[in-house]
Parts: C-alpha cells; structure tokens; sequence
C-alpha cells in the first residue's frame, strides 16, 4: 500500500492540483465569509461579536487535526521506515502552525469583548499556546539537524509528547472551570448550535481546510525539489 | 445596512480586526511557501542547465525530472 505514496508516484498529481485547489478555496472562502459577516444572525448574547467565531474555531480544529495527522505520520514512518511519511508531515507542519497562531490571537480578540481580557491563563489557552510551542520545536527540529535519521526521531519523540496535550486541550472545558464555553458542536450527541449559524462555521471550516490542502501542496512540492535539487548534485 | 455590517452595534473593530488577521496570515503564508518554492525551482534549473547532456538525459529519464521540467509555470 506504501508505494502509492512513493514520491515519484505522486509528484505529477501534486505539481497540477495546487491551481485548482487555489481556485476553489477562493470561491469556497468568498461564500464562507459573506455568510459569516453578512448573512449570520447575531448572538442573543455576544450580539455581533460571535462571528468571530467564524474564524476562531475552525483554525482550532484544524491546528488540532493537523498536529494529529503529524504525530499518526511521524510514529508509522518512523516505525516503517517510510521517509515520504516524514516529507509529508513537515510539509503539513507550517499551516498547522499558522492555523494555531490565528486560533490564539483571533480567540484574545474574541476574550476582550466576551471575557473583558485579552488574554487568561486558563485551561483551554494555556494547552492550545503549549500545542504552539510543540509546533514551533517540531519546525526548528528539521531546520537544526541535517541528518536524516536525526531529525526523524527528535521530529517523532516532540510529535508524540505534543500528542498528550491534544486530548487535554479538547476536554479542558469539561475538566476544569474555564472562561472557555464548552463545545456547541458534538459529533456524537446533538450539537447546541443553530444551523443558521453551523451552516457558515462548516463553510469556513471547508475553506480552511482547502487553504491548508494548498500550502500543504505547495511545501511538498518545494521539499520535493528541494530533494532532487540534492539528487543533481550527486550527478 | 453598510454603517451596521461596519460598525456591528460597537463590535466591528474586534470582528474585522480577527477576520483582517485570519486572512492577512494567510497571504504571508502563501506568499512565503510560493517565494520558497520559486526558489528551489530556479536552482534546479540553474542547476539541471550545467549538466552534460549526457547527465541531463539520464537525470531527465526520471519522470519526477520530467515533471518539474515541464510544470515551470506552475504554483
């Protein structure tokens, strides 16, 4: 099944599909963010301030969904053996980063109207600034070590301790007492959120994970030439 | 309808200041992995263009070679 994933295989279908994932993440994003700021009602108690939300949320779900994707990538290519498994994460790395930023800094915005602070030293934050370190150590991981089997299992060993704080972020709500609201959207039990509003968070949420498709496209392609580029010099 | 979708009853600054942020990291993060990728591809060229053409020809029969050659004007 592996071999599917070999590079040369796969190179030809990522060097064409960033231009059509651009286009439609365009359009996707165009109709997420007239829904959100125009066509969304208004919070009966946040009033205008829960659109936010439109933005905050699904940069949460995706920087956790990513760092996820990491960690399952790194621990099987690192078992396995599979350095492909390894290009692919570090190529998913730096718009999981950038989607943790946006969920802190769009989330203390959300705080100074919400709350009446920019920040808190909570549960919910505190996890989700520690998951931005995880990222950032994950990143300078593969710009410190040169040599392969090196930086595969210091890459590996940050993914796995960053793991355990993925759960913890997720349940802080429930575990201890927050400022954070608990989750409105469940996937197991009936979400507490009205359609009129779920209707644009999963807009967003599509046009997000298309922006990341793109940068994740981008990155694996620019490693794979990066790889060849190595490879001509050996010519 | 504009006055209220700008100033959403005193929330507008904290709204489009998140939805001006979200969107603006996401132009330096396109911007910077394109500036990267057009990087490496003008070095592979500069590199693939002082190759005897012996070696050219052999480094071209790799298909991944062939694609980077010939998806240049791509993203």
């Amino acid at each position: 099944m592996f071999k599917y994933f070999e590079p040369n295989k796969i190179f030809s279908v990522t060097s064409k599909a960033p231009k059509y994932v651009l286009i439609l993440f365009i359009i996707v994003l165009t109709i997420g963010l007239t829904e959100s700021l125009i066509f969304s009602p208004e919070d009966y108690l946040q009033s205008h301030s829960v659109r936010i939300m439109y933005v905050h949320v699904p940069a949460a779900w995706i920087t956790l969904g990513i760092f996820s994707t990491i960690t399952f990538l790194s621990v099987v290519g690192y078992i396995f053996r599979l350095k492909n498994f390894f290009l692919i994460s570090k190529s998913l790395a730096p718009s999981g980063l950038i989607f943790n930023i946006i969920a802190l800094v769009t989330g203390s915005i959300w705080g100074k109207p919400t709350w009446g602070t920019w920040w808190a030293w909570d549960a919910r934050i505190t996890s989700m600034l520690i998951l931005l370190l995880f990222y950032i150590m994950y990143l300078l991981a593969w710009r410190i070590y040169e040599n392969n089997n090196q930086v595969f299992k210091i890459t590996s060993i940050i993914t796995i301790f960053g793991i355990i704080n993925v759960p913890i972020i997720k349940y802080s709500v429930d575990w201890w007492n927050t400022l954070h609201q608990p989750a409105s959207i469940n996937i197991l039990s009936k979400s507490t959120i009205h359609e009129s509003m779920l209707i644009p968070l999963m807009i967003m949420t599509a046009a997000f994970t298309l922006f990341s498709l793109l940068i994740f496209l981008m990155k694996y392609n620019t490693e794979l030439i990066k790889i060849k580029n190595k490879g001509l010099d050996r010519l | 309808m504009i006055t209220n979708i700008l100033f959403m009853n005193g929330y507008g600054l904290y709204v489009w200041s998140a939805f001006t942020f979200t969107l603006f990291s996401f132009a330096l993060l396109y911007i910077i992995i394109k500036i990267q990728f057009i990087k490496e591809k003008k070095k592979f060229i500069a590199k693939y263009g002082t190759l005897n053409p012996k070696r050219a020809s052999f480094a071209k029969s790799q298909s991944i070679i062939k694609d980077i050659l010939s998806n240049t004007s791509n993203i």
